[in-house]
């Protein structure tokens, strides 16, 4: 979290959650210039309360920098008018009435030192100046709600331009069967990363538009599949995925050792793994039974000495795929 | 409930630098293993887990969980830190135990959103 209550003041509630977090990046990433008013309405220190009564109402403003020889010296808001209105003392000079000496940011600073400062000094808008210290703008927080939301906006529609062109692929290319393929190498032991192929899947699936269940069915199953590989390969292997507007099909290969009992090891609860591996959280022996849980139709195939073949398949056409029991499943697949 | 407010019932600290946590929790699943996560957890939930590898936020990442809480003060090496920091998901810090953690959000009136395993479904939305 970041050091500012922007969640508190709800100005991004609505925005799509996963956006949040990059509204913190933005308050460092832009710059108070990029999201301040520039060419501020400006008033004179030989100004009568009045005539600052009147500047506000017209331009619908709150506040305003005071200038005197070009130089920044005080501010004036809203709330000094109401204590003028109520001493009834509108004929007075604004110098009575206006703060000297305002709070500044800087041109060039991030947004979130204007929000920290907001938040320390309860001031409603801040004198923005350049490096020289001449005034070349005002700053509220509503600035800084809409440049975020301006910037949001511009990733978002880059996000879109990216899942527009991912979901368009297969109705752009014309053949008689289009696929894509997708390959990753795998190193044997790599626990550190084991589970990156898997991610990338997802989110390529993701962003070509598959249901969120059926993201979630293929993330489970690679990921399952993928730890195995890393667990027990001595050589390395490689997750290949195809996708294709029908189906997805997931062939995950080593080379070697190999499994010496493929029954056995589809068994629920067998296993083979090392203290290490456990202590990881896998190697409990459920990480087939799980695979065969998650996709339509699986095949193991391994060869002790060279390797093992682990193919799968899920079915985007029917929905009615979802959630097979595994009990029948399994059974199918021992025959 | 948000995460933030769930992180105040167990005393929990937050170790991403930046993350939302605005989100709405309904419910949680805890578990050790990582495959009985995969098998028996449901999207949305809150993981409550005694392991802190980078494999635990990987498993939140493929079974669209909402938050990963760990137990017994147990500080999780920089790798799972970081890979929670990428993938913007909240990984919350708690002195307490399982049990204990547990306990203190089926009172505040979270549900179990652990599947039993009879039900065979990996996949509900």
């Amino acid at each position: 979290m970041g050091q500012f209550p922007l969640h508190k003041n709800r100005i991004i509630t609505e925005i799509e959650a996963k956006n949040i977090t990059r509204v913190e990046e933005l308050a460092y990433d832009l710059k108070v210039r990029e999201v301040m008013t520039p060419n501020p309405v400006v008033m004179t220190l030989d100004m009568k309360m009045e005539e600052v009564l009147e500047q506000f109402r017209q331009l619908r403003i709150s506040g305003a920098p005071i200038l005197a020889n070009d130089r920044l010296i005080g501010i004036i808001s809203i709330e000094d008018l109401i204590r003028c209105l109520i001493k009834s003392d509108l004929q007075s000079k604004l110098m009575a009435y206006m703060t000297r000496d305002p709070f500044i940011v800087k041109g060039g600073d991030p947004v979130v030192e204007a929000l920290k400062m907001f938040v320390n000094t309860k001031v409603g808008r801040l004198p923005v100046v350049d490096e020289e210290g001449k005034l070349i703008g005002i700053l509220t927080k509503g600035d800084i709600t809409l440049g975020i939301l301006n910037a949001l906006q511009r990733d978002y529609q880059t996000e879109e331009v990216r899942r527009y062109r991912a979901s368009h692929l297969f109705e752009d290319i014309e053949s008689q069967r289009t696929s894509l393929i997708l390959r990753y190498n795998i190193k044997a032991g790599d626990f550190i990363h084991g589970g990156d192929a898997s991610s990338k899947i997802k989110r390529a699936l993701t962003r070509m538009g598959a249901l969120p269940q059926i993201a979630r069915r293929v993330g489970i199953a690679t990921y399952e599949a993928e730890m195995n590989l890393i667990i027990h390969t001595t050589d390395g292997g490689v997750i290949r995925t195809e996708i294709e507007p029908e189906q997805i099909s997931i062939d995950i290969f080593d080379y070697g050792p190999g499994i010496k009992d493929v029954e056995l090891a589809m068994r629920p609860g067998y296993s083979t793994a090392t203290e290490k591996v456990r202590e990881l959280g896998f190697g409990a022996g459920m990480g087939l039974v799980n695979i065969s849980r998650c996709v339509d139709t699986m095949k193991l195939e391994s060869v002790w000495g060279k390797g093992t073949r682990l193919r799968m398949k899920i079915s985007l056409q029917k929905q009615d795929t979802v959630g097979e029991g595994y009990p029948a499943k399994t059974q199918e697949k021992n025959k | 409930m948000i995460v933030k407010e769930l992180i105040q019932l167990i005393d929990g600290k937050v170790l991403n630098k930046s993350v939302d946590l605005s989100h709405t929790v309904v419910g949680c699943g805890g578990a050790d293993l990582m495959s009985d996560v995969l098998a028996s957890v449901q999207s949305e939930a809150v993981l409550i887990t005694g392991l802190c590898n980078p494999q635990v936020v990987r498993t939140a990442l493929m079974a669209d969980l909402t938050a990963i809480i760990l137990v017994r003060g147990k500080q999780p090496p920089d790798e799972t830190i970081d890979l929670a920091e990428t993938e913007g998901i909240p990984l919350i810090l708690t002195p307490h135990g399982m049990f204990e953690v547990c306990g203190r959000l089926y009172r505040a009136g979270l549900e179990s959103l652990e599947l039993s395993i009879s039900n065979g479904d990996c996949s509900t939305g």
